[in-house]
């Protein structure tokens, strides 16, 4: 038992951090927010160089074979900058290839994702609100030489810059993953509050995949899927709870009113002390959840579950307290609180929402 | 991080596991001398004091290995593994600390074989929060000290044999962190009058006491003239640290669970009611975030960093779980939920209404909410002080 970080994950974190600060600072993020794609291939292909895509795949297929903790330490990291890289995205796809693909489509595509020359992203529910196999609506009907696609994928993260798609769909043998390539399919972004986290609907009526193309995927693999959403979005949520809290407390300390720190009425360090309390709690669970997914399987659903729900609400809150505590330089665009209030609306429903996790801790709870 | 046990912690689990099964039979089962054998066991087994020191009695068993003997304990709701509470939680660490090898060989021994029971003298009438700026008053002379002053919400006083009390030997002193002088005091001594005090939960815990002129033999000074605020922090991070030790939590979120599974709420089965299932996760998430957050500060400690103002965090959450668990419970069921104990139809013999009036333990004792909350602006966060 060790609820530490090694060296070598400490050195990791250290590196992304610097990586972030110099190669990504806030200017860059916003500019690359604003831009046409959303996306800047020459940070990809840092990022790509520096291992962070193939950390959780198998060294065999190119990777690194680390764990999800690894991954959280990067996650975490890069979050606290609000990098809007789709490394989540991409750990997620290959999270998906190694939970449903065969041999075959492991060894071809797995190395192309770690090196980062394909792109990849995965879109499960079409439902925005709803966790559950029913809410996959589109379908793979069989074709001649393969399948043909109906349907849309409404919210799918990063698709715009992805090169590769793994989408939910009914298929005539139950559930599965359509990898889809972008240019078979329409791809119509869609602006939401979190300019960092790019959303788009997939257009599949008509798109034609060969039969390899098509990856089984039964309900407990969704939900293995689900969860690792779950525990990567959470990751991100401890980083830029953590740069929110502290952009917010430094400013409590400099600025003025009364002749004293603002920081020194307790309206004010009060708050303060109770973000602290939640961002430090959630982050806890967010580290178990990480863990489980490599080496306790068996209690993934709840720890996840704990941790997203947890910090879905507590996230939330952070993200309004830390505006809030600024006044009104707070609601500007040119100040950087209100980007970390935008991704906590972003995160909050993602992989589901503190309902839904709650009633999963109380179900698994055996109420 | 890594959550997985070694071999060696998990045999220690399983021998937890069977020294419980062996000894400890189902509660109606258990005659009156069960305790004082129970006690002795454990005792025995090096238990108490696990993590101690050798030197002084203790077992020098590792903290993850206490973890694992505390949640084991909590899972089986057995009966806590020395009576002396205060002394093994701070009192004891304290003497181990700061006090003199006399001390340490008169002292805790006692502790650890449940002989002697502390109380803790800090708060005062007009000095709280504020516990820096106590008033009671030790003088020096000769070879004792002389010390007048009162004491107040003295938990255990009434049938404590010892406290740890904290004086004022400076009064003319820059900061009020200064001057203060920590002494262990029999409660026998002339001059302690004891005043029990009820709450509101009916019961008389806790006391006023006033010292008149009592004298303090110089060698019942734990540390040094006008260094006790340093004793004291250490005391109170290690009360604190007692007071968000998550294994608590387990049997009161299990008996709530049980609660709700059996209560009926507009003639529905109250666990399939979406709040009370939501409610139960909220709480669970606060358990399991502390738990977690121990483990965290544990790995810290393993590292033989000193726990210090992070055990405020847990404080925080135990505060609001035991006040929120109570009155959600005790709300749940309505107004079979105001029956005390001893009435006829009481659930769970009235233990609901019982604790629902007694949050003011965990969440006033060792320091109020506000308090923990200026602790983590303050220290970990670097706001400017009050
Ligand atoms: C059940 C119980 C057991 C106890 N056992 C012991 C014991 O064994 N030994 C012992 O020495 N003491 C004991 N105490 C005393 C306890 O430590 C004090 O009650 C506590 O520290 C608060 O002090 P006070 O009651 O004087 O309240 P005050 O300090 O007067 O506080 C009153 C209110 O003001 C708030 N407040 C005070 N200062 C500030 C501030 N700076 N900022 C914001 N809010 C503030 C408090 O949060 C509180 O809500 C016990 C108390 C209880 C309830």
């Amino acid at each position: 038992m060790n609820f530490g970080f090694t060296e070598e994950q400490s050195l990791l974190r250290d590196q992304v951090e610097r990586f972030i600060k110099e190669a990504c600072p806030m200017p860059k993020v916003r500019e690359i927010a604003a831009s046409e794609s959303r996306f800047d291939s020459t940070l990809w292909q840092q990022v790509a160089d520096l291992g962070w895509l193939g950390l959780t795949i198998p060294e065999a297929h190119g990777g690194l074979g680390l764990k999800w903790i690894d991954l959280t330490v990067v996650l975490e990291a890069a979050a606290e900058g609000l990098c809007p890289l789709p490394i989540a995205s991409q750990a997620l796809a290959s999270a998906a290839v190694l939970t449903c693909g065969n041999d075959k489509q492991k060894s071809e595509w797995l190395p192309a994702m770690a090196s980062g020359s394909a792109i990849c992203t995965i879109g499960l529910y079409d439902e925005a609100n709803w966790i559950d196999p029913k809410a996959i609506t589109a379908q793979a009907h069989a074709s001649e030489d393969g399948y043909v696609l109906k349907g849309t994928k409404p919210f799918v993260n990063d698709a715009a810059a992805a090169d590769y798609l793994l989408l939910a769909v009914n298929a005539p043998n139950g559930l599965a993953l359509a990898a889809v390539a972008k240019d078979s399919v329409k791809i119509t972004h869609q602006p939401t509050m979190d300019t960092t986290k790019p959303m788009a609907s997939v257009d599949l009526d008509g798109v034609n995949i060969s039969a390899d193309f098509l990856l089984p995927m039964s309900e407990d693999q969704l939900a293995f899927l689900t969860d690792c959403g779950a525990v990567a979005t959470t990751a991100e949520m401890v980083g830029a709870g953590a740069a929110i809290l502290e952009m917010t407390s430094n400013y409590a300390k400099e600025r003025i009113q009364f002749g004293k720190p603002i920081g020194q009425y307790q309206g004010v360090k009060h708050r303060l002390a109770d973000m602290y309390v939640d961002l430090e709690s959630y982050r806890s669970l967010s580290y178990y959840a990480a863990w489980s997914v490599d080496d306790d399987i068996e209690g993934l659903a709840k720890a996840v579950s704990l941790a997203k729900g947890y910090a879905s609400d507590a996230f939330a809150q952070i993200g309004i307290d830390g505006v809030g505590l600024h006044g009104a330089i707070g609601f500007t665009a040119e100040y950087d609180a209100q980007l970390y209030l935008k991704r906590s609306k972003w995160a909050r429903p993602m992989y589901g929402d503190s309902d839904y996790h709650m009633d999963r801790i109380a179900t698994l709870g055996g109420l | 991080m890594d959550f997985d046990y070694t071999a060696s912690e998990q045999s220690f689990r399983e021998e937890v596991r069977s020294f419980i099964s062996e000894n400890l039979p189902p509660k109606k089962e258990r005659d009156k001398n069960f305790l004082a054998n129970w006690l002795e066991k454990v005792r025995a087994k090096g238990w108490v004091g696990f993590a101690w020191p050798k030197e002084f009695g203790g077992s020098e068993g590792g903290l993850i290995e206490q973890t694992i003997l505390r949640e084991e304990m909590a899972l089986a709701k057995a009966p806590p593994l020395g009576t002396s509470m205060m002394g093994l939680a701070w009192v004891g660490p304290g003497i181990m600390q700061y006090g003199t090898e006399e001390q340490k060989r008169k002292f805790i021994p006692d502790i650890l074989d449940s002989k002697v029971t502390w109380c803790t003298g800090y708060s005062e009438p007009n000095h709280g929060s504020d516990l820096a700026a106590i008033q009671c008053k030790a003088e020096l002379n000769g070879d004792h000290y002389v010390v007048n002053g009162q004491k107040i919400w003295t938990t255990g006083a009434p049938w404590s044999q010892w406290i740890i009390l904290l004086t004022r030997t400076q009064f003319d002193v820059e900061s009020k962190h200064d001057g203060i002088t920590c002494f262990l005091v029999p409660m026998d001594a002339p001059g302690v009058e004891v005043r029990p005090i009820q709450n509101m939960a009916g019961d008389k815990h806790f006391a006023e006491i006033f010292f008149t002129d009592v004298q303090v033999p110089v060698e019942n000074r734990l540390g040094a003239e006008g260094e006790g605020w340093n004793v004291t922090v250490s005391a109170l991070a290690n009360e604190r640290s007692s007071i968000g030790e998550v294994t608590q939590m387990f049997e009161k979120l299990e008996n709530l669970k049980e609660l709700v599974k059996t209560t009926t709420k507009q003639g529905q089965p109250a666990s399939k009611d979406p709040k009370v299932r939501r409610t139960i996760a909220r709480f669970e998430m606060k358990v399991a975030a502390m738990k977690f957050n121990g483990l965290r500060y544990l790995t810290k400690q393993i590292k033989g960093e000193p726990l210090t103002s992070e055990t405020s965090v847990n404080k925080l959450h135990r505060a609001s779980l035991e006040i929120e668990i109570d009155d959600f419970a005790v709300q749940l069921m309505g107004q079979a939920g105001l029956q005390l104990r001893g009435g006829e139809s009481a659930v769970d013999g009235g233990t609901w209404s019982k604790s629902a009036l007694n949050w003011p333990n965990v969440v006033i004792g060792g320091g109020t909410p506000n308090i923990q909350r200026n602790i983590i602006a303050e220290r970990l966060l670097g706001q400017p002080k009050d």
